[in-house]
């Protein structure tokens, strides 16, 4: 049974999941699925600076913060005690595309050669970090929401404005994956 | 111009029923499942993101289009047999406003899930995963939505 979990799981499982997620979090508590929000919660409850974003009760909100703990404690238990001990297996054309570009390491679930402490204050760290990160945390504020927030709760639950959202986090991968990578790998591998 | 009236717009509180701390960690088991399936279906691998970008792989589709007919369908049976939440109330979904932040920011966080390989959710998932350097790009994708709301009356919307 464990070495049958141990198995990298298809997509048609992981969906299933995540999909349940929405009407478990409804049912058990009237919640709606949505993830970045802990973000502002965060920020709510460390640094709200009189700015109207974050004055509100988050700890009437606090569910979320609870989730997210989860989702880390889940990280770990998925890793530690059900990973699969063989290497990662991504499309032979994808393997290419970044040997083209300048990744190396194609072992573990992200790649060695990126994401590390020594290239925390060098232009890889910059980017792919700081930078990365910043996009993440600002975007999805912006755009009131998530993956999960939008892309699975939003159209879900058939909201047009969540699908307008979705279109537009695939269009940003699209423009960053095929011109801007490109560039950052120019400037990191100089 | 939208203003966020509502106080979280994305995900919600809809009890009316206080819950205690205790109460809570049903969240957290919950939140524990979701990031398990997050490391055995390897959403939280920045490959996987690039194959999805590249369109080389099928598997990120597979699974985010699974998860929205699963909970399609999951919505569509709670309207339909008026399905109650476990203490009775009944379920309320929030509503999604369109403003232009739906197509800057969208496009915006888009950047950011190619460099990052992560959306919030597997931000805090490669974490537990041991990926630590992630803490960085956590603490920066606070600062954004901290630098965001500072900046919020000054965006279209």
């Amino acid at each position: 049974m464990l070495e049958f979990i141990k198995q990298p799981w298809h997509w048609s499982i992981a969906g299933i999941f995540i999909g349940l997620t929405v009407p478990v979090l409804l049912i058990i508590g009237n919640k709606n699925f949505g993830i970045s929000s802990s973000l502002r919660h965060i920020c709510a409850a460390c640094v709200p600076a009189n700015i109207p974003l974050f004055k509100y009760n988050w700890k009437k909100e606090i569910w979320n913060l609870f989730f997210v703990v989860g989702v880390l404690f889940g990280g770990f238990i998925g890793t530690y005690f059900l990973g699969n001990p063989s290497d990662i297996q991504i499309a032979s054309s994808t393997m290419q595309d970044l040997k083209a570009l300048g990744v190396s390491d194609f072992s573990s679930l992200m790649p060695s050669d990126i994401f590390n402490f020594e290239n925390l204050f060098t232009l890889k760290g910059l980017f792919f970090f700081v930078i990365g990160g910043f996009l993440v945390g600002f975007g999805t504020r912006y755009a009131g929401g998530c993956t999960s927030g939008h892309a699975i709760m939003g159209i879900a639950s058939l909201q047009w404005p969540s699908l307008v959202a979705t279109g537009f986090f695939m269009l940003g991968g699209f423009v960053m994956t095929h011109f801007g990578l490109p560039i950052i790998f120019n400037l990191i591998n100089k | 111009m939208l203003v966020d009236t509502h106080p979280v717009c994305d995900a919600p509180n809809e009890l009316k029923q206080k819950e205690s701390y205790f109460s809570d960690i049903k969240y957290l088991i919950v939140g524990a499942l979701f990031g398990i399936v997050f490391v055995k279906a390897e959403i939280i691998s920045w490959f996987r993101i690039q194959e999805m970008f590249r369109l080389q792989s099928f598997h990120m589709y597979g699974v985010i289009g699974t998860a929205i007919v699963v909970g399609m369908i999951s919505i569509f049976l709670i309207k339909k047999f008026n399905i109650k939440t476990l203490n009775g109330e009944e379920i309320i979904i929030g509503k999604k406003s369109f403003s232009k932040g739906n197509i800057y920011g969208g496009f915006i966080f888009g950047l950011g899930w190619a460099l990052t390989g992560a959306c919030p959710g597997p931000l805090f998932a490669q974490i537990g995963s041991g990926f630590m350097v992630v803490i960085v790009t956590f603490l920066s994708a606070i600062v954004g939505t901290w630098t965001y709301g500072l900046l919020q009356k000054k965006l279209p919307h």
